[in-house]
């Protein structure tokens, strides 16, 4: 059920390649079990980030999740339009509601990310628990 | 007295029910090992009507402000507090409600704090307010820690005129949460800012208190740029009475607004329960400490009131939350709203007025008797007189016929040995000014 | 249906007042606020007649649900009836209208009132020396722990982790926090107590300080408490006592008994003061001898004729909040333990414990109970089978029973326990008001087999209907500001 066109992180981030760089965002699944989204605290463009260190913070009414960075890289570009419609991530998870695009540092790190039916199986095995 | 309503028989009915033959028997989960054995050493109960007279006998022990002239203030005061206050908070519906986690039965609340937060909003100028602290003190503590949290730095500067118990509270928590506390000195009763440029480097906030604790006003402009200029936090410390007269510190660009709410209406009850006023500018809102309301809709359209940006809190963020409180001081916020309600845009502005007046006019009758002002930059209620008789002597032979003359700033300042901080409230008449006069002359 | 209320601001008229003040009868003086000093707009505060104040507060007042008003039943608050000889007693001149720096003399009453209290608390609470600082529970907490942090210091140690288990408080990491610790979190056990191997592994020369409610907060007493305690001294660490639950065990055991070395106490639970929508609480906090140097200053002392107030503590971790604590609640949790006695607070305990576990029974099995054993004043229960038949969920279900009058326990906490309600009944409620409770909880049960829709718009008798947290936190409005402006 997660797009096949983008590689997933066990912390539910998911990382589309666009040439050297890649668009960055949470997944259908995070948003759910977040429940309505009520902000984004968003990185500040040119902040370095590693793979797996935190990118940013996604609050609901009563719950906050940090979002890690699905790779390692340079932050060119943040989704404004989150600050002002932070819904847009329960609504479009996983298009508009696109986080940040990462100059990507080490475009190898890719392969160490789940594909889409991967991910799907692993959301279903965390649920079960 | 138990205020418990069982009969034996329905504790007889409910042990049968639950399958036991004796209340112990829900206890012996508790080992022997750690069990009390023996009653609790305490006096024995007694009637409501012994335990009374038992309280009323203790407090008969105190001599408490309407029996008695008071110009003691540093920090507490005694302002008049209308018949409305008590009237409202002691609504049972308001004073018996816990934290209103369930917004559908706890409007009044909710709704109050709402009110509130717009009134000190409007009193002090800033965009902000949370639903109340603990007291100045334990503010003025968290402001710096918010200021640490939002700058990365880990160090506040303090004016040494900020009220002692206040430092003691924030060198307290400093200690505790890893910030280093500098003070910058006093000079004529006011921060020496000259002094500021040199302490504030990378420093996260500079705390500073108008009307000061010797109740001098400070040259604001020059502690907002020394503040500022350093990349720091400005935090302002205010008497909430005083801001029906001087000018909001939203206005001369304070990040954060703390303060003692009592003189809201609020009784001096010996030191407490007091209110924390805490308030800050837009960008430091999710660093807020404490709860907030927020208007929203419900789901049959009509307005309504909840806790909001609870994702700051310790309910939900834990370790990483903004602050530690959870109970506040909701019912002392209340009295406070009722206050600032009574008053009014216009009574707000009178108190402050009368206040000033009666201040300046004993200021003036005590020069001429010989006790001269310590300072010479301007005040508002309270000042302080260099006293030709050693001050705690005064004290304590004026508290005989029911006048209390002050607080002795050395007390906290071994260098004004010689002086007394006076405050002058709303409430004193001039001819009880007069007989104060004349009675420290006669001490002479 | 009770009306919604406007706003103050919006019943304000110009030039109404409520106040009176007395004619200026000195001299006005000119120039006395520099003008670059003066307020030159008034604060838009309400402008309105003392009876549409006193209209406008009664009229919202009657808004909000109370212990006053109903069955308030929500877990660790303890949200017990509040007498009113002690609001009279903290209300008398003597009490609330004395400034905290008069002389000594002239405070007899109130230090006395102080001391004593400090001393009561001290034995129930099995310590040594009390202080009345703190404000709050949370507050005492972060006293607690700086008191354990200073002890380690002084022996030059520096431990930095405290030790909670993963049905604690929120306030506790968060004070840690506060305080400069961090927290480590252990698993509970099978039977939802301290898991005791977990507990071996963490209790190390770190270790500064475990943090434990017990009975805990799913109301269980923990029997281990003592091989628990001797785990974390032999590792070095200290026990702290999250008093919330109290109420469980006065006259039992006490905290020192069971081997902890600090406690606080929340008066506005255990003791009875009102939670005033909030607050003022106060948090005392006790601790066994060998932390008193540390405690916060100051405290009263007795020579036998006059009460004093010392600072005479050189290694005090200082103050935690200006004065003495919040003496006016104070006085209500001493006029408390005065009027009930050591057998009074006895048979709160046992009342206390008797109503939660009458309560538990009866609604077993209707719902689900995770961990079957006597409870103590407190229990936790969760709609499983409920929810999993009809989708009926916990908060479902505790807004249902608001249309009953009827306040909601505790949901979704303790976090180990999915779906849960926490139920704290307290001694001073009747049989026939439990009866009612439960009556309500099984035909709510009912209701969601047959009408779960019913269930899951609820409340439908309450002044307003669910309220959307969402919007409130997207778009926020946080103070009202004139039309227009």
């Amino acid at each position: 059920m997660h797009p096949a066109d983008r590689r997933y992180t066990k912390t539910h981030e998911w990382l589309k390649v666009e040439g050297a760089e890649g668009r960055v965002g949470i997944t259908h699944h995070a948003q759910d079990h977040l429940g309505d989204v009520v902000f984004v605290e968003l990185p500040a463009v040119g902040k370095q980030v590693k793979q797996g260190e935190q990118l940013c913070v996604v609050e609901s009414v009563k719950a906050v999740a940090d979002c890690y960075s699905p790779a390692s890289g340079k932050v060119v570009k943040v989704n404004k339009r989150l600050a002002d419609s932070p819904e847009l991530l329960n609504k479009d998870p996983h298009g508009e509601a696109w986080i940040a695009v990462i100059e990507l540092g080490d475009p190898g790190e890719v392969s160490s990310l789940l594909d889409s039916a991967s991910y799907d199986k692993f959301c279903e095995e965390e649920s079960g628990h | 007295m138990n205020y418990i309503p069982h009969t034996d028989n329905d504790r007889e009915r409910m042990l049968e029910a639950i399958g036991v033959g004796r209340v112990a028997e829900l206890f012996e989960d508790i080992p022997k090992k750690v069990r009390l054995g023996r009653p609790l050493d305490l006096p024995p109960g007694m009637s409501e009507l012994e335990v009374y007279s038992l309280l009323y006998g203790l407090s008969k022990k105190n001599l408490n402000l309407n029996d008695c002239v008071s110009f003691l203030g540093a920090g507490v005061y005694d302002h008049f507090i209308p018949a409305v206050v008590d009237h409202v908070i002691s609504r049972s519906e308001l004073y018996t409600a816990y934290t209103p986690y369930q917004p559908e039965v706890s409007q009044a609340v909710l709704q109050i704090i709402y009110e509130y937060q717009t009134a000190i909003c409007e009193l002090t100028g800033m965009d902000v307010s949370n639903a109340s602290h603990y007291d100045g003190s334990t503010a003025a503590a968290e402001a710096a820690i918010i200021a640490a949290m939002h700058t990365g730095r880990r160090k506040a500067v303090v004016s040494e005129a900020v009220h002692p118990e206040y430092r003691r509270t924030i060198n307290t928590y400093a200690h505790g949460y890893g910030i280093e506390v500098t003070e910058i000195p006093c000079s004529g009763g006011v921060t020496d800012w000259s002094r500021a440029p040199e302490a504030m480097s990378g420093a996260a906030t500079l705390i500073v208190q108008n009307p000061n604790f010797f109740g001098c006003l400070e040259e604001l402009q020059s502690a907002e740029r020394a503040a500022h200029g350093a990349g720091a936090l400005f935090t302002v410390i205010v008497d909430p009475i005083s801001l029906g007269v001087l000018r909001p510190p939203g206005d001369y660009g304070a990040d954060i607004v703390v303060g003692e709410g009592q003189s809201l209406g609020n009784a001096p009850s010996f030191g407490g329960p007091y209110l924390g006023i805490f308030a800050v500018k837009s960008p430091l809102v999710r660093r807020l400490p404490g709860r907030v309301i927020g208007m929203t809709r419900d789901n049959r359209g009509q307005r309504g009131f909840v806790m909001t940006l609870q994702t700051r809190e310790q309910h939900i963020r834990r370790e990483k939350a903004t602050s530690n409180i959870c109970s506040n001081e909701a019912l002392c916020a209340a009295a406070a709203l009722v206050y600032m309600t009574t008053m009014g845009k216009q009574g707000m502005r009178e108190v402050g007025e009368l206040c000033t007046a009666k201040s300046h006019y004993l200021a003036g009758r005590l020069a001429e008797v010989g006790y001269r002002p310590a300072f010479q930059a301007p005040f508002f209620k309270e000042f302080a007189v260099r006293c030709p008789v050693e001050p705690e002597s005064i004290v304590t032979r004026l508290a005989g016929e029911g006048i209390l003359a002050g607080y002795p700033l050395g007390r906290a300042y071994p260098q004004f040995r010689d002086c007394l901080l006076i405050a002058v409230t709303e409430k004193r008449t001039r001819s009880e000014m007069d007989t104060f006069v004349a009675r420290l002359e006669g001490l002479k | 249906m009770k009306r919604l209320e406007p706003l103050i601001y919006e019943l304000s008229s110009p030039g109404r007042r409520a106040y009176s003040l007395p004619e200026c009868d000195v001299p006005v003086p000119s120039g006395a606020i520099p003008p670059g000093m003066a307020r030159e707009i008034p604060a838009e505060l309400p402008e309105v007649s003392e009876v549409d104040l006193v209209r406008h507060f009664t009229r919202l007042s009657q808004l909000n649900h109370g212990v006053d008003t109903g069955f308030y039943p929500l877990g660790s608050c303890t949200m017990k009836y509040n007498p009113k000889v002690n609001e009279q007693a903290s209300r008398l001149p003597g009490f609330a209208a004395i400034h905290p720096y008069q002389p000594e003399e002239t405070v007899q009453g109130a230090l006395q009132l102080m001391y004593e209290c400090s001393r009561y608390l001290a034995e129930i609470a099995g310590m040594d020396e009390v202080t009345l600082q703190p404000a709050a529970g949370a507050h005492g907490e972060l006293t607690g722990l700086l008191l354990i942090k200073a002890y380690h210091e002084h022996r030059g140690e520096k431990r930095t982790k405290v030790i909670v288990p993963d049905s604690s408080h929120g306030t506790n990491p968060a004070s840690a926090a506060i305080g400069g610790l961090e927290i480590v979190t252990i698993k509970s056990d099978d039977r939802g107590g301290v898991d005791l191997e977990e507990l071996r592994k963490v209790a190390d020369r770190d270790c500064a300080a475990l943090m434990l409610t017990n009975p805990n907060t799913l109301g269980l007493f923990d029997e281990n408490i003592h091989v628990i305690a001797d785990i974390v001294h032999e590792a070095g660490g200290l026990l702290y006592y999250d008093g919330a639950n109290a109420n469980a065990i006065m006259g039992y055991t006490r905290p020192g008994d069971m081997g902890f070395d600090v406690v606080h106490f929340n008066l506005h639970k255990t003791f009875s003061t009102p939670h005033g929508g909030g607050g003022p609480g106060s948090g005392a906090v006790g601790v066994k001898k060998k932390l008193a140097p540390y405690m916060p200053v100051p405290f009263v002392t007795f020579d036998g004729s006059k009460y004093a107030l010392s600072y005479d503590k050189p290694l005090t971790i200082g103050k935690v909040k200006s004065f003495y604590g919040n003496f006016g609640v104070v006085v209500k949790a001493y006029t408390y333990i005065r009027a009930l006695g050591p057998d009074g607070l006895k048979r709160v305990s046992e009342d206390a414990v008797l109503n939660a576990n009458y309560v538990m029974r009866r609604l077993v099995p209707t719902y689900d109970l995770p961990y079957d054993r006597h409870c103590k004043h407190e229990f936790v229960v969760a709609p499983w089978s409920i929810k999993k038949r009809t989708g009926v969920r916990t908060t479902d279900i505790a807004k249902r029973l608001l249309d009953y009058g009827v306040h909601p326990p505790t949901t979704y906490f303790p976090l180990i326990v999915e779906e849960a309600l926490m139920i704290e009944p307290t001694e001073t409620e009747s049989v026939e008001t439990l009866d009612y409770f439960v009556q309500a909880m099984l035909e709510i049960a009912e209701e969601a087999e047959k009408d779960p829709d019913k269930v899951k718009g609820a409340p439908h008798t309450t002044p307003v209907g669910r309220l959307d947290e969402a919007g409130a936190a997207r778009n926020l409005n946080l103070r009202w500001r004139k039309p227009g402006d």
